[in-house]
């Protein structure tokens, strides 16, 4: 069970080939001979197939999971692993979810399935107040680490209010639990079966979009990619972008397009969502003094706000430009309005600021910062004409 | 995909109405008739080689007994002999998922209710004798005392806690006060490798297992020897040398993972079951109705427990349901359930015993309902007079009570006397007090235990956020509990 780490992988940008694929090969992955094109939901599929044959104390199961799954992740398993370890539940998501809980709590791998994150909240007392409580009100006597809940999430095309929804936001509430979200094929398989080892109970968000769009080389054989570590998928000195699972393609053609007008993004997949990586994102903010979030839930309380936040907190003098969000928004999740909900590469491009910081270097003493209330109190103003290397709110 | 299921079995439907009104009206022909699975057996059955299935996505669940045969839904139209069949149409039915449904023109609607309420299986009468025929599970008398000198522990630790907290010793407390019999009979009747995922009002279970005085003291005292380092308030016990789940407030998120749990003793083929308790308030969550369906669905050995104690804090049962109790709900979940007089020790005990037997053996869940009477406050937190009579609350204080009536069986078998009553009662009272003096004085657990165990591991955030807290505690240690170590 050696967690097999990458380095940062490096992005080949598949543009033109997918539209949806925001590749993660590195020469490690790909040199594999074993190596196949796959979509993600196959890659999910192989991920449950090596979870499944590496450890017996592992189960699958949720709503029509038995014959292949509604998005066919399951399938071939019920066959290969027989009825015992791959089953259907009935419709009951709290049950699911509780049933998975006892099960992990007595040593087991119990991967549940939801069927989309839309219904997840039926279940959401068993996440917040057992599953991620379960180590901590014990005293780690008892853990229902064993436990990861998939869902698939977020836009689909036609997905309206209850097949499309991100709630991510507030699970990344909940200490005791991990929220991990992937981009593509490889990432999927690597996260998830990294989720279904961790020792602790994971939420596992799938890009529903992205199950059949986007294709990339995966190796066949078992891999893990690490949690709570972002990756940089493309390096910039402009501008950050910050994102997670399905957004990362859209945020890639943004990327690719304020390139044409000479803006440098770096740009980032924060894969894990809490407990999350600020480290390479506070380092990747230092160095090109301004970041954009964007994700498809609600801009308002979404975890672009946590982030924001965090980030003001520990690179307030090294941003140049007030950080941007680029969300849904704060509507119910709409059926013929999906597209103007949605947080695409134009609304990236208009958030970028115009005339500007980004197009032409300028001194930094110059650059545009947010304007402080006056009624700020004095300890949060640095001093005049001191370079400041740390103060009571933990800047350094 | 849901959705053209959905879809698929309305249409289904739809044509097993049209088939039932045929019937109804008994013009059916022969073709239909002759062509009726005489026969029972569907969903869960094995599907045989050569079964007929009929056509839709789930068709395979309406498969038919012999092969070659087909349910047809829609009757031929060289239809003959209308009026042959009129006799045979309430023999008739339709094969349908769960068996064989048969068909009757009696437009018959279920009660809501039956004539008679669930009666009670009880073996001791008031008096503490043995009520002539009754099927009694043999105790020894080692086992009876213990049973005994158990409700009494429970008992006397329950006054004793109760008036820490009234002295501010503790935060709160919850007494187990009249239900004694349904934790200590039930724990008796278990093994030590079955799990146990209780309630609140289950201490019992723990004493019986071997929980001293002082584990419970430390729990409630939240001290460092506390197994649950001083996270959660009293009464919220774990123990897993014990195999007793910790137990969280929520009410009835544990039944489903009971469930869960069952299902894994089943894979690993133990010679055990998950009990899991809960309160007559418990059985409206959802997760009542969830473990119910997913234990009997998944064929899972738990014993679920319901202390139908009449209250849930100040809810009455008359408005928390509708239906005859608890019992009854189990035959809508495909469920064996039986309804126990709960303040009867031995009755427990033999209810218990067979449900384990059964639910172990036969692999499947039991449901039990204890019928009881929460004689103390639903906690510290609550003045139960203010809903109801203290006349109700002293007739099952003394009249009913479970200790007293069980101690008139175990003194009438010569297994207790006066004597030890009083010796027991005086060295329980001694040993809880020791245990609470102890308890009060051992110190808190150390700060870093506020941090651990959120994850397994020790994320950056909890590391520097735990850095943080101990930056201000360093400059305003008056401001924090001095009996915290830091």
């Amino acid at each position: 069970m050696a967690l097999r780490k990458f380095g940062r992988l490096s992005l080949i940008s598949r543009i033109g080939k997918r539209d949806f694929s925001i590749a993660s090969t590195s020469e490690g992955l790909i040199e594999k001979a074993d190596s196949k094109s796959i979509n993600l939901f196959t890659a999910v599929n192989q991920a449950l197939h090596i979870a499944l044959e590496t450890d017996s104390r592992s189960y699958v199961f949720g709503e029509d999971v038995s014959f292949g799954g509604v998005f066919r992740c399951t399938t071939g398993l019920a066959e290969r692993f027989g009825k015992k370890r791959v089953f259907n539940t009935p419709l009951c998501e709290q049950g699911i979810v509780g049933f998975a809980i006892g099960l992990a709590a007595m040593g087991n791998r119990a991967i549940a399935e939801i069927q989309f994150a839309d219904y997840i909240f039926p279940a959401f007392d068993q996440i917040v107040n057992e599953a991620a409580k379960f180590r901590y009100r014990s005293g780690n006597q008892f853990n229902c680490g064993g436990l990861t809940i998939r869902a698939p999430y977020g836009a689909v095309g036609h997905g309206g209010h209850y097949h499309s929804q991100s709630p991510e936001a507030f699970f990344c509430h909940v200490p005791g639990i991990k929220v991990v979200i992937p981009r593509s094929p490889q990432q999927a398989k690597g996260l998830l079966l990294s989720s279904i080892r961790d020792p602790n109970p994971v939420v596992f968000f799938e890009p529903k979009w992205l199950y059949r769009l986007a294709v990339e080389e995966v190796p066949e054989d078992d891999y893990m990619l690490p949690l709570s570590e972002a990756e940089v998928i493309r390096e910039g000195s402009d501008i950050t972008l910050v994102g997670w699972g399905a957004q990362l393609s859209v945020m890639e053609q943004a990327c690719i397009e304020a390139e044409k007008d000479g803006i440098s993004c770096e740009l980032i997949d924060l894969k894990t969502l809490i407990p999350w990586d600020k480290e390479t994102v506070v380092a990747s903010v230092r160095k090109t003094g301004r970041l954009l979030v964007s994700h498809e839930a609600p801009i308002t309380a979404g975890f672009g706000a946590e982030i924001s936040a965090s980030i003001i907190e520990r690179c307030f003098l090294q941003l140049e430009a007030p950080v941007a969000r680029v969300c849904g928004l704060d509507t119910p999740f709409p059926l013929v309005f999906e597209p103007f909900y949605m947080p695409t590469k134009n609304k990236r491009m208009i958030s970028f600021p115009k005339g500007s910081v980004l197009r032409t270097k300028v001194h930094p003493h110059l650059a545009i910062s947010p304007p402080l209330p006056a009624e700020m109190p004095p300890l949060f103003l640095p001093p005049k004409n001191k370079k400041v290397v740390g103060t009571k709110l933990g800047f350094s | 995909m849901a959705h053209l299921i959905s879809k698929s079995r309305r249409l289904l439907e739809k044509r097993i109405l049209f088939s039932a009104i045929l019937d109804g009206r008994s013009k059916v022909s022969s073709v239909f008739q002759s062509r009726m699975i005489p026969a029972a057996g569907f969903c869960g059955g094995k599907l045989e080689a050569g079964d007929t299935i009929l056509v839709g996505p789930r068709g395979g669940r309406f498969k038919s007994i012999k092969s070659g045969e087909q349910v047809q839904f829609f009757p031929s139209s060289s239809s003959s002999d209308e009026d042959d069949h009129h006799d045979d149409d309430i023999t008739e039915g339709l094969d349908f998922p769960g068996g064989r449904v048969t068909f009757t023109p009696q437009k018959s609607f279920i009660s809501e209710s039956s004539a008679k309420r669930v009666p009670c299986y009880r073996v001791l009468d008031d008096d503490g004798y043995i009520i002539r025929g009754s099927e009694i599970e043999q105790v020894s008398k080692e086992v009876a005392v213990k049973m005994y000198t158990g409700m009494v522990t429970i008992q006397t630790m329950d006054n004793i806690f109760y008036e820490a907290q009234r002295q501010g010793r503790i935060s709160f407390y919850l007494t187990s006060s009249g239900e004694e019999a349904i934790g200590i009979a039930s724990a008796a009747a278990l093994m030590p490798d079955d799990v146990v995922l209780p309630q609140y009002r289950e201490p019992g279970v723990l004493l019986w297992r071997g929980f001293t005085l002082q584990e419970f003291a430390n729990q409630c005292f939240g001290n460092k020897q506390d197994y649950g380092k001083g996270r959660q308030m009293p009464i919220h016990y774990g123990s897993k040398k014990h195999n007793y789940m910790t137990i969280s407030s929520p009410i009835a998120t544990q039944l489903p993972q009971a469930a869960g749990a069952a299902y894994s003793l089943k894979m690993d083929k133990k010679e055990a079951c998950v009990v899991a308790y809960t309160g007559d308030g418990g059985t409206s969550e959802g997760d009542f109705h969830a473990a119910l369906n997913f234990a009997a669905v998944m064929e899972v050995p738990v014993v679920f427990i319901c202390r139908n104690n009449g209250w849930a804090i100040s809810t009455p049962t008359t408005e928390q349901f509708r239906s005859d109790g608890i019992v009854v709900r189990g035959q809508a979940y495909g469920i064996r359930s039986i309804r126990v007089d709960g303040n009867d020790a031995l009755a427990v005990y033999g209810a218990i015993s067979t449900a384990r037997k059964m639910a172990i053996s036969e692999k499947k869940p039991i449901l039990v309902e204890a019928l009881t009477y929460r004689v103390g406050h639903h906690s510290t937190s609550d003045d139960s007079t203010k809903y109801r009579t203290v006349n109700e609350i002293e007739h099952w204080k003394t009249a009913r009570s479970p200790i007293a009536r069980y101690r008139k069986w175990v003194q009438r078998n010569g297994w207790w006397s006066d004597e030890a009553e009083s010796q027991l009662r005086g060295d329980i009272r001694k040993q809880v007090l020791q245990a609470i003096q102890l308890a009060d004085r051992t110190e808190k657990p150390p700060l870093e235990q506020l941090f651990t165990d959120v994850y397994e591991d020790f994320p950056s955030n909890l590391r520097e956020q735990e850095k943080s807290l101990r930056e201000t505690i360093r400059r305003h240690p008056q401001d924090y509990p001095p009996d915290v170590p830091v």
